[in-house]
């Protein structure tokens, strides 16, 4: 039976590596069962990922073959002779102490960019103040409140633009949003843009990215927030400029024409 | 009355006036004796575990099936919905699934259980430091199970705010339907389980250092040992601070104070008084004790899966130094890495790098316990027993969890996969892959010792077959899922358009876990028939090196029938000094071991 299970355990990493290669082929049945579409500039997430996929993939199948052959050769029904009276070994400790120590701090140092990129090195003005948000998201239970500041670049004042679930970007452009919520956690997810960022109660924060495709994606929220969490769901829209500009101004004018037919129903 | 015949065997010589109501409680119910109170655990824990397996077999259900009813079980839990799942029971049944798997099943089966049963007669001691503590520290948990089990059965139908409870969502009783009393109830269960595994932790850590028999130094404890020890020094410094944590939590719900709620909150449409507070203070104290967790639901299971692996590979464990430094430095960089939960959770990034350096060189010792296992069966005469296929197979998903671990690490990779089902896949590895399937090995190896007889190795192996593959269909296609971001905690992940195409895979994933549940029938048979029926098992069925083997099965009150002197470490298989493929702890150099008799008769 020894032959039976160590076929057994060399099954998991042929059988784990094809299942990554097929997803990642997007080969029957397994379409689109990887990453979906990046359609942001910076493509430095998915880079890293395959980085550390190549590596921890290699140290799989090393070990997993290591020890397949282990368990194949020195099966104790097919084995003859004495063992490997062995206690250890210096040498071989510090090889595999110090090749994985020097791979860490590679990839610890390597990936320092990409998180300062993502999340510390926030876009500047010519003038070099911060980018101000081109608008503020809000989570709440169940939906995102999107408010655009309007003409004056100011968020709370009469002009603001009030839209729920539907948030439209320009494409090409370096966009920096505004999210905090009004009552628990939620977490504000863009899967096709690689971005995601807890929302806060009683901490306003920042988030940025450059879209480069358009399109209509969804904005999931991540982060338990209560019964309702499935449904809260919204839609990121990325279009030209001009276009983004025309549904601005159109959004804008069916706020003032549905307002003013309320105060006029009353 | 127990006492111990010449040949070692325990029997309990009573009548029936002598052995009343009063003695079968103190014998069978509140004992002090640390083997019945281990056992105790591992029946409790057992029994829990199989009430976790439901509970995912449910979360499993609607992740496959959405809105649709439930065979045989719906109607009977949910008839008002017509058998469907609602999303409140849904955001409960895995809250509740994780809550009972952490704190119910692996931290007591681990710690309570084989800690209980092992330490004493590993390092050759007649029982705890603190028996009566130690008893106490078994009937602690009843109010956790008590409550836990009884908030099924109030308002919200069990806790749902994630097993995470993160506030606010856990600390206003508005938040959420199961956020009322069910919350409370869970918060105080939790603080038992932390009584109890405070009362364990002391109790281990001063029998080890304390009550070892002679000979038996610390660098001559077996692994499980180690294990076992570091555990309870992390229970004893991080755990404090989650009851703490715990108690603010309930002081927020309860009494109006503001630790975790910050000012201006608006729930159901209505300003909450409270104040002045901040949701990440809970994350930082959460996984204050929650990370160093990870390794207390680890470490003793890699201290058994070494014992297990040398003594069926008939050699020495590779690099005993090692592995133990190993253990120290894993619990060591353990404290200081409960950050790279928080990647994305608005703590400040320039602090996500400090904890993104120090969560990659966990990876360190990490791999010297994988690459001293290796070395542990590379030249070995390896025995295909169950016990020793359970814990080869802890070495291989052990190393498919951890190397996923890297993948969090990373920062921003963690900006994507945070909250998806790679995260669950990944602690489903070290957590199912790894601690069950040892804990599995564990039961298997040590059978015989707590119940004097064999467990049955066919059934046995068809378990392990089983569990192996289904193991691997469900949580392995989760790394699958977790590349397309499909996100955790999702009643009907396929709201969206990004994850509707998933559907047929969680089908096949669901399909695996409901069939690795089932097998475990194997389990509970060869489990119960082998308790009573199994073949007899002599003192030492395994050929093993360690002090436990040199006892009667089972071993009576007070564990030895002879004063265990120590001479050499617990891993000496294979030795060219004697002609046996092992040699005892206790066995004086030179000579001849026997395989049913104690090596060394001193008086007691």
């Amino acid at each position: 039976m020894g032959r039976f299970w160590s076929l057994l355990f060399l099954s998991v990493p042929i059988l784990g590596v094809l299942t990554f290669l097929w997803a990642a082929l997007g080969w029957y049945p397994l379409e689109g069962h990887w990453f979906p579409e990046l359609v942001v500039a910076d493509s430095s997430i998915d880079h890293l990922f395959y980085v550390i996929l190549w590596m921890t993939g290699l140290v799989f199948i090393g070990t997993g073959l290591a020890m397949f052959w282990f368990l194949w050769k020195y099966d104790d029904t097919k084995h003859d002779g004495p063992v490997w009276y062995s206690h250890g070994s210096h040498l071989l400790e510090i090889i595999w102490s110090v090749v994985p120590a020097v791979v860490i701090l590679f990839l610890a140092i390597y990936q320092m960019d990409a998180w300062a990129g993502a999340r510390m090195r926030r876009p500047m003005l010519e003038n070099g103040q911060p980018k101000p948000p081109i608008a503020r998201v809000t989570g709440r239970q169940f939906e995102w409140k999107i408010q655009y500041p309007g003409n004056d670049k100011q968020f709370d004042t009469p002009d603001d633009l009030y839209t729920t679930n539907d948030l439209h970007v320009p494409r090409d452009e370096e966009v920096v949003l505004e999210i905090t919520s009004e009552d628990v956690l939620h977490s504000f997810f863009l899967p096709n843009f690689r971005e995601k960022q807890d929302v806060v109660p009683g901490m306003k924060q920042f988030i940025w990215f450059k879209p480069v495709k358009d399109g209509k994606y969804d904005i999931v929220c991540a982060e338990l927030c209560g019964w309702g969490h499935y449904k809260m769901k919204g839609q990121i829209t990325v279009e030209s400029a001009s276009d983004y500009r025309a549904w601005l101004e159109k959004a804008y004018n069916e706020q003032e024409l549905s307002e003013y037919s309320l105060a006029e129903a009353e | 009355m127990s006492s111990i015949t010449a040949d070692g065997q325990a029997t309990h010589a009573h009548t029936s006036n002598e052995f009343g109501v009063g003695e079968f409680i103190t014998t069978y119910v509140f004992s002090r004796d640390h083997k019945v109170i281990g056992l105790q655990f591992l029946f409790s824990t057992l029994l829990w575990f199989l009430i976790g397996g439901l509970l995912a077999i449910g979360i499993r259900w609607q992740l496959a099936w959405p809105w649709s009813d439930m065979p045989v079980i719906g109607p009977m839990l949910f008839s008002a919905e017509g058998g469907q799942i609602s999303p409140e029971f849904y955001t409960m049944l895995f809250t509740m699934h994780a809550t009972v798997m952490t704190f119910l099943v692996i931290i007591p089966i681990l710690a309570g259980a084989f800690g209980n049963y092992l330490i004493p007669l590993m390092i050759g001691a007649d029982d705890m430091a603190f028996p009566t503590l130690n008893m106490l520290s078994y009937w602690v948990m009843w109010p956790a199970f008590l409550f836990f089990g009884g908030s099924f059965f109030v308002a919200g139908n069990g806790a749902s705010s994630g097993w995470t409870s993160y506030p606010p969502l856990a600390s206003m009783t508005e938040a959420a339907p199961g956020s009322g009393l069910a919350q409370t109830m869970w918060l105080i269960a939790l603080t038992c389980v932390g009584i109890s595994s405070m009362m364990g932790s002391v109790n281990y850590m001063t029998t080890i250092i304390q009550m070892r028999a002679p000979g038996m130094t610390m660098m001559r404890l077996p692994m499980t040992i180690w294990g076992m020890f570091i555990t309870a020094l992390l229970q004893a410094f991080a755990l404090p601070v989650l009851t703490a944590a715990g108690f603010m939590q309930l002081a927020d719900r309860l009494f109006g104070t503001g630790f975790f709620v910050p000012e201006g909150l608006i729930v159901n449409n209505s300003e909450m008084a409270a104040g002045g507070g901040q949701p990440l203070l809970w994350q930082h104290l959460f996984w204050f004790y929650s990370h160093p967790a990870v390794y207390i639901m680890i470490l003793p299971a890699m201290g058994m899966v070494s014992d297990i692996l040398a003594c069926f590979a008939r050699k020495p464990l590779f690099g005993y130094k090692p592995m133990v430094y190993a253990i120290c430095g894993i619990a060591g960089l353990g404290f200081i890495v409960w950050g790279h939960h928080m990647f994305v959770s608005g703590m400040n990034p320039g602090l996500g790098m400090t904890f993104m350096v120090a969560t990659m060189m966990i990876a360190l010792p990490s791999a010297v316990k994988t690459f001293n296992w290796l070395g542990t069966i590379y030249g070995g005469k390896i025995q295909f027993t169950t016990p020793m296929l359970f814990a080869l197979s802890f070495v291989l998903m052990f190393v498919i969890g951890g190397l996923s671990g890297i993948f969090m690490a990373a920062t921003p990779v963690d900006i994507f996969i945070h909250d998806t089902y790679f995260i669950v896949a990944h602690f489903h590895y070290v957590l199912f892959g790894g601690t069950a399937m040892a804990v599995f090995g564990a039961i298997y190896f040590w059978f015989p010792k707590m119940f004097g007889r064999m467990m049955n190795e066919p059934l046995g192996k068809i378990h392990f077959l089983l569990t192996f593959l289904f193991m691997n269909g469900t949580f392995f296609t989760m790394h699958i899922l977790g590349a397309v971001g499909f996100p955790r905690r999702l009643a009907d992940p396929y709201h969206y358009e990004t994850f509707r195409h998933l559907l047929p895979m969680n089908q096949f994933m669901t399909i695996c876990a409901i069939l690795m549940v089932a097998c475990q029938i194997f389990f509970i048979v060869n489990f119960f028939y082998s308790i009573f029926f199994g073949p007899k098992a002599g003192r030492n069925p395994w050929h093993a090196n360690g002090l436990e083997w040199q006892a009667p099965s089972p071993p009576g009150h007070g564990n030895f029938d002879f004063q265990p002197i120590v001479y050499r470490g617990p891993y000496e298989y294979g030795s060219p000094e004697v002609d046996e493929d092992y040699y005892p702890q206790t066995q004086p150099p030179n000579q001849r071991g026997d395989t049913d008799e104690p090596a060394t008769m001193v008086n007691h």
